[in-house]
């Protein structure tokens, strides 16, 4: 506990706060790519606290929000299978093309929260006659343990057990949004988990090619400060490089281990983003050796595609070119209690965090 | 109880069908372990007296699961109504007991679940004076469920009304918050972790009783921000009088071991569950005083003064971050779900 209580540090953030408001002196765009650090900005007030000329744009890391619609059309179809399907805690509540995952569990399905896929193996190994699907989202944060849960299934032999797999890379959703015509972003906030997990070194091209600032940077309010500042400062100097505010976290080659267990079952392929669309070589999908543990090939799900909703700009919202409430439904039709799109069910998304804590919105 | 010498392990249909196994269960267990004048009459109903004004409220209790740290489900039906008969300014006299078993429920854990209905109803000064069991088909229920209505003689000098709130008022809470919900949770299949954290379930009422004798109708509020936690009770109070509230995140009881759980989690303590925990609205004048009877009584021990009514931003309630950032608490919507990463 002792990191929680060292970055809240009241003093040490105010000091760090009015350093940067004295460094500020034109208008910067800076990214926060993922949903911890959106949902840190705004649950600890620190948006404004922030110099005027300061602009954070919320990025597209939250795992849930970049989910696609039929992703979760396909984990409702195999509950009405009569599988038993598990999943991380706030993918239930996103709305698929006609219903929720909840919604689905409602009607008879057999869906379990986990905390752990490695949970859900010994769920198919208590349940024999049963098939079991762990809905595999996520970055690069989740994607050991879920990799984890597939070789341990094969180590124990359970053959009822298979993952959806919907695993999305940071790197190429920020090379999309940079590609963006209407992109106007100035310098980013790296993912620290995501960094602690693949370390920091494929970024180095990234900064390279769109001579941009990153600062890889945690989740604490002392944290995200931090990272800002340096983002800023680099920004003022005319300067662009690699930073590493979350050394006590992130090494240079992230976690080794974590790197083997990936390689060893998923291999780099296209995945479709919800609300930006398929990105080549953006995500992860089970190699050819493990098939047999893809649920899409499994149970003949994979030509489930579904339409987004059409008043939702989720897409927009998660490439930072608009803001949550710049939409005409925020607030309005699109609530927590009743989402239009995932932005506004995870309480990583960015819809949420500004509907649930932001003072401007309400 | 010796439960050996009942003449049965599991509790079936028949113990539910009105003939000889129900007398059977209800002689045995429950008129045995309640048995007072009124029970003892063995009428369809009892007829009670109460002077003056009454307070009634009921609540049914559906927990998973039903034992855990820090209690189970029987205490936590007793306490449950219990403390919302005194959230009104009453003084709880009488309890109503409905039990709806699923078949197969072991008789020893039965047994347990009526003891401890028992033991909490005796250390809160209520009777139980009326009740109903019913057994359902297995798979029609979750072991058991329990519903209670409590009711209470008003205190002679309470004057509890959102009506009576203020700009200036000071709310207060007697203790740490989010115990309740973090005990259960650790113990849940599939998210459950290590930890010693205990249920907070416990009677109110004798401290409430407490607070009114003391200091009448300056206090203007009680709540016990039982399901959705502090945050959604507060929102509901903003809305109720068109006030605003404000807190200080740095001021609100939370213990670490909580707080870590629940940074683990990612659950918002806000909103996490309490079944021992009541937050009070008081005149400003008496705040010190109030926190000072309270901090004095078992039940109050780590009480604090956690923020204030204000004519700003009516209908909402804005929290002061602990770097001193705002944000607003927003009510809970559905169930708090654990985040992904």
């Amino acid at each position: 506990m002792k990191y929680l209580s060292e970055y809240r540090n009241l003093e040490a953030t105010k000091t760090l706060l009015n350093e940067l408001h004295k460094i500020t002196t034109k208008p910067w765009n800076i990214m926060e790519i993922c949903g911890g650090q959106t949902h840190g900005l705004v649950k600890n007030g620190i948006l404004e606290l922030l110099p005027e000329n300061v602009r954070m744009i919320h990025g597209p890391g939250c795992p849930v929000c970049v989910t696609p619609l039929n992703l979760i059309d396909k984990a409702i179809e195999l509950l009405e299978q009569g599988v038993i399907v598990c999943s991380f805690g706030d993918m239930i509540r996103v709305p698929g093309s006609k219903k929720s995952l909840l919604e689905a569990k409602a009607l008879g399905g057999d869906l379990r929260i986990l905390y752990s896929p490695i949970e859900a193996v010994s769920i198919a190994k208590n349940n024999p006659d049963k098939e079991v699907v762990f809905f595999a989202v996520g970055f690069e944060t989740t994607a050991p343990a879920n990799a984890l849960s597939v070789l341990h299934a094969e180590k124990e032999g359970v053959e009822n057990y298979s993952i959806l797999v919907s695993h999305v890379l940071v790197p190429p959703a920020m090379e999309a949004i940079l590609d963006d015509e209407l992109c106007t972003i100035d310098g980013f906030l790296a993912a620290g988990h995501v960094c602690a997990i693949m370390g920091i070194q494929e970024y180095y091209p990234l900064v390279e090619k769109y001579k941009i600032p990153m600062v890889v940077t945690g989740f604490e309010p002392l944290d995200l400060v931090q990272g800002i500042y340096m983002t800023v400062k680099q920004l003022e100097a005319g300067k662009y490089k690699l930073e590493n505010q979350y050394a006590r976290a992130v090494k240079e080659e992230g976690n080794t281990s974590a790197i083997n267990v990936i390689k060893t079952i998923f291999e780099v392929g296209s995945r479709e983003w919800r609300g930006i669309g398929e990105i080549p070589n953006s995500g992860y999908v089970l190699k050819e050796a493990y098939k047999k543990y893809d649920a899409e090939t499994k149970f003949g799900i994979e030509n489930i595609k579904v339409p987004e909703n059409s008043k939702c700009i989720a897409g927009e919202i998660l490439r930072g070119i608009k803001k949550p409430h710049d939409c005409s439904e925020f607030g309005k039709t699109c609530k927590p209690s009743n989402p239009l799109g995932a932005p506004m069910v995870s309480s990583e998304g960015a819809c949420a965090a500004y509907y649930h804590f932001s003072n401007n919105t309400i | 109880m010796n439960i050996e010498n009942l003449g049965f392990e599991t509790i079936n249909l028949g113990h539910g069908s009105g003939g000889e196994l129900t007398r059977n269960l209800l002689d045995k267990i429950i008129f045995k372990t309640f048995s007072n004048p009124y029970l003892d009459q063995k009428h369809d109903g009892s007829i009670v007296q109460i002077d003056g004004k009454m307070a009634i409220s009921t609540d049914s209790f559906v927990i998973t699961p039903i034992f855990f740290k820090g209690g189970d489900i029987g205490a936590l039906a007793v306490h449950g109504t219990v403390n919302d008969v005194a959230m009104c300014g009453a003084i709880p006299k009488y309890l109503s007991l409905a039990f709806i078993i699923e078949e197969g429920m072991k008789v020893s854990e039965f047994v347990q679940v009526v003891e401890s209905v028992k033991k909490a109803a005796d250390k809160s000064g209520v009777l139980i004076i009326t009740g109903d069991t019913k057994v359902v088909e297995r798979g029609k229920g979750d072991k058991i469920f329990i519903n209670t209505t409590g009711f209470g003689a008003m205190h002679p000098k309470a004057n509890i009304s959102v009506q009576n709130i203020n700009e200036g008022d000071v709310i207060l809470v007697n203790g740490f918050i989010a115990q309740h919900g973090m005990a259960i949770m650790s113990e849940r299949e599939g998210l459950e972790f290590e930890s010693t954290i205990e249920s907070d379930s416990t009677n109110l009422n004798y401290l409430v009783n407490d607070l009114l004798d003391e200091f009448g109708d300056k206090i203007k509020l009680f709540r016990d921000p039982t399901r959705g936690g502090l945050g959604t009770v507060l929102h509901e109070l903003a809305n109720d009088v068109s006030v605003g509230v404000d807190l200080k995140e740095i001021d609100i009881p939370l213990e670490k071991q909580v707080a870590a759980a629940c940074e683990m989690l990612g659950l918002d303590p806000m909103y996490v569950a309490n079944e021992g925990v009541f937050l009070t609205v008081v005149d400003a004048s008496i705040k010190y005083e109030v926190l000072v009877l309270m901090q004095n009584h078992s039940k109050g021990k780590n009480a604090a003064i956690i923020g204030e009514i204000t004519d700003e931003h009516p209908n909402k309630v804005v929290m002061q971050s602990l770097i001193g950032g705002k944000r607003i608490v927003s009510p809970l919507v559905g169930e708090q779900l654990p985040r992904i990463c």
